[in-house]
C-alpha cells in the first residue's frame, strides 16, 4: 500500500474545514476542541476536528493510528520527532533574517542536522515498534525507503563531517578596552573552575544564579562578525566544507514527511488532552460505528468538558449508561434541576461527533450510530423581556431545525420552551415530538415535562436521581426509569463531604 | 559548610509551607502567647519559633537530635547568646557599608561587589572560630560538636590566607582571557575564562612574537556600538568567575543567616525556660514513641499559655492514656476542659520539634500533623449560618488528613440541636477513628458521647466536680453523666453572689 496520509485511507485527500460546527458550543466541543488544539497552534489541527467522517472505513483507518500510539514508547518516539521537525523549521526561518554569510550557513547546517537527526532516529524507533494499524505501517515502510536512499545518506554523512570539523575548532580572544586579539587556544587553564574550588565549602542550598543573562542571542554584531572572520583565517579548511556542502544542498525537506508530522499531531493532541482525564481513573473506548444501526448503547460515559474542567480535582465526574433498543429514538430526560441533565445531553452529541473523528469516546464501551447531522437547540439565556418574543424566537429555531433534519440526523433539545405557560409547553411539546417520532431521528430531550416521556413507543425515559439513603443528595446519575417529579433539597452535611463513608472515602489509610 | 542545629542532615527551609490549618490551630491554642513569651519582643525570633513549631518532625531521631543541643543551649546560655550575636553583626556591618549584589546588572560589577562582601564576612567567619576554639569543650550534643569540628576545620589559617590571594588576585588588571568554541550557527560559545599560561607573565605584550598567528583589531574610537559588544563579549568571559564570587558572597552570607536562624529557635526556648523557671513552673523533655503506636501519659501537665497569660503557676494533670485512640472529655462548664485540651495540643506541638515541654514528665506517640476543631463564637465571614461554616472548617480539615494524624475537637457539631449534631459528632469521629486518626473531643453532646462506651480504645475523662459542687480544675477518669454543669454554674453566678460581698465586708 502507498502511504498518503495518515488520516485517510483512501487516495482523496480529506477536504478541511475551516469552521466550527453550528452546534460545538451546545455541546461546549468548542471548549474540548480549542483545548485539544491550545497547545499545537503551529500545526493548524482544527480544521481535522471540525470535519466528522461518515465512512466507517476510514473511521477504523484513524482508530487503527490511535490505538497504536496509545503504546506510550510509540508515542514518545513520535514526540521525538514532532520536536525536532519543529526546531527544523524554526531555524530554517531564522536562517532567512540573518546577514553574515557563515552565520546563515552555520544555522543552515543546524537544520540539516536535526532534520536527519529526526528522520533517522523514527525510522530506528518505528522498526522496533510493533505497529498494527496500515497508516502507520505504511508510512514506516515509505521512510524506511526514503532514508535507505544514497540522497538522504550522503545528506546525513557530509552534515556531520561538517559539523564535527568545525566543532573542534577552539580560539581565544584577549580583550582589552577598545581592542582586542583573535588566536588559537593553547591549553590555558580554566580559572573560573579555580575559584569554583576556593569557596566550594560554603555551598549550601539554592542561592541566586548571578549568572547574567547574556542571550545566545540569534544574530551577530559586527564585532562577534570580525571575530568569525579571524577565526574562518586561522582556520580556513572546515569553513571550505561549509560553503562546498551548502551549495549542494539547498532543499532538502521530504514533502510526505512534512505533511505527516502535521496530520500525526491529530491523534497525539487528543491522546494528550485524554491522558490527564485517563489519570482520574476515568475510561476511554473505541466505539463501534455504524451508518445504519440504530440500536445504540454506552456504559460509563461522561461528558469530556467537564471531566477535562474537573481533571486535578478530586470532584468526582458520574458516569452514565445508556442503549436503545428497537423501537427506541427519542430520550426524554426529565428530574430535579442541576442533577446533570443538561451534562448528559452534552455527553449524548459529544460522544457521536468524537466518534465520527475516528477518537475513542469518553466511556467504557459503546456502539454508535453515524449521524449525517447534528442538530442542537439549547435554552439560551437571553434576557426574558418578553414571554411572546422568546417563545417566538424558540419556535423559529425549532422550526429551522426541523427543516433540515433528516432520518439520519442527532437531534438535541433542552429545556425548550423552559419560559412559557405549562400548557403552551405541553401543547408546542407534542407537535413537535410528532414530528420527530415521524423522522424516525435519533433524538435526546431535556425536559421538565414528565408526560412527553410517555408519549409512545419510540421515547425511553430517563432520570436525574438522588442518593436513595438522602433524597436530598444529587446522583448526577441519570437512569433509565418513569419520570416522578420529585422535589429535593440539599443536605448541609453531605454537601460537604462529612457523612461517614464520604470522610473514609476522603481519607486514604 | 553546614549549619544543621535543626536537622542532623539538612538546614531548615524557611520557604516551606506551613502545614495547612496552621492558622487555626495557632488561634486555637494561643499559640501567639507561647511565641511572643519565646521571642521577647524580637520579631525574628517570634518568625523562627513560630515557623520551627508549627513545622513539626514526624522522626524520633531528628526529635532527639534537637532534644539534646537544646540540653547543651540551656547549659551555655552564654556562649550560646554570644554565638547568636556574630551573624547579626556581620549583617549590620553590611548594611552600614552599602553592599550588596542587588540590582547589578553586569558580570564584571557583580564580580567587584562580590569581593568586597567576601571580605568583611570572612573577618567574622575567623571570630567565630575564636569562639568555638575556647569553648568547644563544653558541648556534647551531637548536633554542637559536629558544628564546632566543622568550623574548625573548614575555617583553618591555611585556608583563610588562599581566600585572601584569590580575592587579589579576581582585580584582572591585565586584560582578560577568554577562549571559545563555535557553537550552533557558528556563533562564539562556551566562553570560559582562562588562566594565561604560566611562562607567559607579560602575556599581552609577547602576544606578536608567537609562532601561531594572532590577529588583532583596534575599535574605532567613535564605535560605541562595537565597544558595548567588546565589553558583552568580556562579560560573557567573566560572567561565570563573577558567578562563583558572588555565590560565594551569598553563600557565606547564607550561611551566617542559617546560623542566625537556627540559633533564634534555640534563644527562644531559653527565653521560655527563664521565664517558666521565674514562675516556678516545672518543664521536661518528653519522651516521644513512633506515630503508629498509641501513647499518652504524663504528670503535672499544665497549659503553658494560661501560665504565662495569668503570669503564675497553673494548675497540672495527670494522663495515662496509653493504647487510646479516642479521648472524650465531658463535665462541668469551667472546669478545665478547654485548658486541658490545649495543653495536650501544646505539649504535642513542642514535642514534635524538640522542646521541651510543661509537665513534670510526659509521653506522647508523634502525630502526622495536628489539626484543632473549636466551636467559634461567631462567623466571621457571615456568608454561611453557623453550622455551616462548622462544617466547612471540618471538611477542610478531612482534606489534609492522613491516617496517624491528630485531632482535638472542641465543642464542635453543637451549632445544632442535640440529635443532628450528636448523629454527625459520632460518624465524623467513627470514620476518623476507622482511618487511624487520634482524637481528642471537648463535648456536651451526651448522646454522641455515651455512643463510644462499649470501646475499649477510648479514654473518658471528666472534669471534676467536687461532692460541694466546687471545681479542681482538674480532670478525672470517668464517664459522661447525662447531664452538664450548666445550671450549676447558673447557680453559682446568680445565686452565690452574696458570698464575695460579704467577704468585702470583712
Amino acid at each position: 500500500m502507498t502511504f498518503r496520509s495518515i488520516l485517510c485511507d483512501s487516495a482523496g485527500i480529506q477536504r478541511e474545514a475551516t469552521d466550527q460546527p453550528a452546534f460545538f458550543g451546545d455541546l461546549n466541543l468548542d471548549q474540548v476542541i480549542d483545548e485539544i488544539t491550545a497547545r499545537k497552534e503551529e500545526y493548524n489541527l482544527k480544521p481535522f476536528f471540525y470535519r466528522p467522517l461518515r465512512d466507517v472505513e476510514n473511521i477504523r483507518y484513524r482508530q487503527e493510528v490511535m490505538r497504536d500510539l496509545e503504546n506510550a514508547t510509540l508515542m514518545a518516539f513520535i514526540e521525538a520527532f514532532a520536536e525536532k521537525m519543529s526546531i527544523v523549521r524554526r531555524y530554517l526561518a531564522l536562517v532567512e533574517k540573518l546577514d553574515y554569510d557563515y552565520h546563515k550557513k552555520g544555522w543552515f547546517l543546524e537544520a540539516m542536522l536535526v532534520y536527519c537527526d529526526a528522520v533517522t532516529e523514527l525510522v530506528d524507533n518505528q522498526s522496533q515498534a510493533d505497529l498494527r494499524s496500515r497508516g502507520l505501517q505504511a508510512f514506516r515502510e515509505y521512510l524506511g525507503n526514503y532514508v535507505r536512499s544514497p540522497e538522504f545518506e550522503s545528506l546525513k554523512t557530509e552534515a556531520q563531517q561538517v559539523k564535527a570539523r568545525l566543532g573542534d575548532v577552539k580560539y581565544c580572544v584577549i580583550i582589552n578596552s577598545g581592542r582586542f586579539s583573535v588566536r588559537k587556544y593553547e591549553g590555558e587553564t580554566d580559572y573560573s573552575v579555580e575559584t569554583e574550588k576556593v569557596f566550594e565549602k560554603f555551598r549550601q542550598g539554592a542561592v541566586k544564579n548571578y549568572l547574567v543573562d547574556i542571550g545566545e542571542r540569534a544574530g551577530m554584531n559586527h564585532i562577534e562578525a570580525k571575530i568569525l572572520e579571524f577565526v574562518a583565517r586561522l582556520f580556513p579548511e572546515p569553513f571550505a566544507a561549509l560553503d562546498r556542502f551548502c551549495s549542494r544542498h539547498a532543499r532538502f525537506v521530504d514533502e510526505t514527511i512534512c505533511t505527516f508530522d502535521r496530520e500525526i499531531q491529530f491523534y497525539v493532541a487528543y491522546l494528550e488532552f485524554i491522558a490527564d482525564i485517563r489519570r482520574k481513573g476515568l475510561p476511554f473506548c473505541y466505539p463501534e460505528v455504524s451508518t445504519t444501526g440504530r440500536q445504540e448503547f454506552v456504559r460509563e460515559a461522561f461528558d469530556l468538558a467537564l471531566a477535562h474542567a474537573l481533571r486535578y480535582t478530586k470532584k468526582p465526574v458520574v458516569c452514565n449508561d445508556f442503549y436503545l433498543q428497537e423501537p427506541e429514538r427519542i430520550i426524554v430526560v426529565s428530574g430535579p434541576n442541576q442533577g446533570g441533565k443538561t451534562t448528559f445531553a452534552r455527553m449524548f452529541g459529544q460522544l457521536h461527533y468524537l466518534a465520527a473523528l475516528g477518537c475513542p469516546v469518553p466511556g467504557r464501551e459503546a456502539r454508535l450510530f453515524l449521524p449525517d447531522q447534528i442538530l442542537t437547540h439549547f435554552e439560551r439565556e437571553e434576557d426574558i423581556r418578553n414571554l411572546r418574543g422568546k417563545l417566538e424566537d424558540d419556535l423559529v429555531r425549532i422550526h429551522e431545525i426541523l427543516a433540515r433534519v433528516t432520518p439520519h440526523s442527532i437531534l438535541i433539545l433542552n429545556e425548550i420552551f423552559a419560559s412559557t405557560t405549562l400548557e403552551d409547553a405541553l401543547f408546542l411539546s407534542k407537535q413537535i415530538m410528532g414530528r420527530i417520532m415521524a423522522l424516525d431521528a435519533l433524538c435526546v430531550w431535556v425536559t421538565f415535562i414528565d408526560e412527553l416521556s410517555r408519549l409512545g413507543e419510540k421515547t425511553v425515559s430517563m432520570v436525574s436521581t438522588v442518593s436513595p439513603e438522602n433524597p436530598t443528595i444529587r446522583t448526577f446519575k441519570i437512569v433509565r426509569k418513569s419520570a416522578d417529579g420529585l422535589a429535593y433539597a440539599l443536605s448541609i452535611a453531605q454537601k460537604h463531604g462529612l457523612t461517614y463513608e464520604q470522610i473514609k472515602e476522603r481519607i486514604q489509610s | 559548610m553546614k549549619v544543621f542545629l535543626l536537622y542532623p542532615d539538612r538546614d531548615f527551609d524557611p520557604e516551606q509551607p506551613l502545614p495547612p490549618h496552621t492558622d487555626n490551630v495557632v488561634q486555637d491554642l494561643e499559640l501567639n502567647t507561647l511565641f511572643s513569651a519565646m521571642a521577647q519582643g524580637d520579631a525574628f525570633v517570634f518568625d523562627v519559633v513560630k515557623r520551627v513549631i508549627l513545622s513539626g518532625l514526624e522522626d524520633l531521631r531528628a526529635i532527639r537530635y534537637r532534644q539534646d543541643i537544646l540540653r547543651d543551649c540551656l547549659k551555655n546560655t552564654q556562649v550560646i547568646r554570644e554565638i547568636y550575636q556574630i551573624p547579626i553583626r556581620a549583617q549590620e556591618s553590611k548594611r552600614k557599608q552599602w553592599l550588596g549584589i542587588f540590582g547589578v546588572h553586569y558580570p564584571s560589577n557583580i564580580l567587584t561587589s562580590g569581593r568586597n562582601m567576601l571580605e568583611v564576612y570572612f573577618g567574622f567567619l575567623k571570630e567565630l572560630r575564636g569562639i568555638v576554639d575556647t569553648h568547644v569543650h563544653k558541648f556534647e550534643s551531637e548536633g554542637f560538636r559536629r558544628f564546632f569540628a566543622m568550623i574548625q576545620k573548614e575555617l583553618d589559617e591555611e585556608y583563610l590566607a588562599t581566600v585572601a590571594h584569590h580575592l587579589k588576585v579576581l582585580a584582572f588588571r591585565g586584560g582578560v582571557l577568554v577562549s571559545a568554541k563555535l557553537g550552533k550557527g557558528n556563533e562564539g560559545t562556551n566562553y570560559v575564562l582562562r588562566k594565561p599560561n604560566a611562562d607567559d607573565r607579560n602575556w599581552v605584550a609577547r602576544l606578536l612574537p608567537r609562532r601561531s598567528p594572532a590577529y588583532s583589531f583596534k575599535l574605532h574610537p567613535r564605535d560605541d556600538h562595537g565597544a558595548r559588544a567588546l565589553g558583552e563579549l568580556k562579560d560573557r568571559g567573566l560572567n561565570r568567575a563573577a558567578n562563583v564570587v558572588a555565590q560565594a558572597a551569598e553563600h557565606v552570607e547564607s550561611f551566617l543567616h542559617v546560623l542566625r536562624w537556627e540559633l533564634a529557635f534555640y534563644i527562644g526556648c531559653l527565653n521560655l525556660a527563664k521565664t517558666l523557671d521565674d514562675l516556678g513552673e516545672p518543664i521536661t523533655f518528653p519522651e516521644p514513641a513512633p506515630a503508629d503506636e498509641r501513647v499518652l501519659s504524663g504528670r503535672g501537665l499544665y497549659d503553658v499559655t494560661l501560665a504565662l497569660t495569668m503570669g503564675q503557676k497553673v494548675v497540672g494533670n495527670d494522663i495515662a492514656g496509653d493504647g487510646k485512640d479516642l479521648v472524650m472529655i465531658t463535665g462541668a462548664n469551667q472546669g478545665g476542659k478547654s485548658t486541658f485540651l490545649r495543653s495536650i495540643g501544646l505539649a504535642q506541638l513542642m514535642m514534635q520539634c524538640g522542646m521541651f515541654v510543661p509537665a513534670q514528665s510526659f509521653s506522647a506517640n508523634l502525630c502526622r500533623g495536628l489539626f484543632t476543631h473549636f466551636k467559634r463564637e461567631e462567623d466571621a465571614s457571615m456568608q454561611s449560618g453557623k453550622f455551616d461554616e462548622e462544617l466547612g472548617r471540618m471538611s477542610a480539615i478531612v482534606d489534609a488528613l492522613t491516617p496517624n494524624a491528630m485531632v482535638l475537637f472542641n465543642e464542635s457539631f453543637a451549632a445544632t440541636n442535640e440529635q443532628e449534631g450528636a448523629e454527625i459528632a459520632r460518624q465524623v469521629v467513627r470514620a476518623l477513628l476507622e482511618r487511624r486518626i487520634k482524637v481528642f473531643f471537648v463535648t456536651h453532646l451526651y448522646e454522641f458521647a455515651r455512643r463510644f462506651l462499649e470501646q475499649d480504645n477510648v479514654l473518658f475523662l471528666r472534669a471534676e466536680r467536687k461532692p460541694d459542687g466546687t471545681r479542681t480544675f482538674k480532670l478525672i477518669e470517668g464517664e459522661p453523666l447525662p447531664t452538664s454543669y450548666g445550671p450549676d454554674l447558673y447557680h453559682r453566678i446568680f445565686e452565690m453572689r452574696t458570698v464575695p460581698d460579704e467577704a468585702e465586708k470583712r
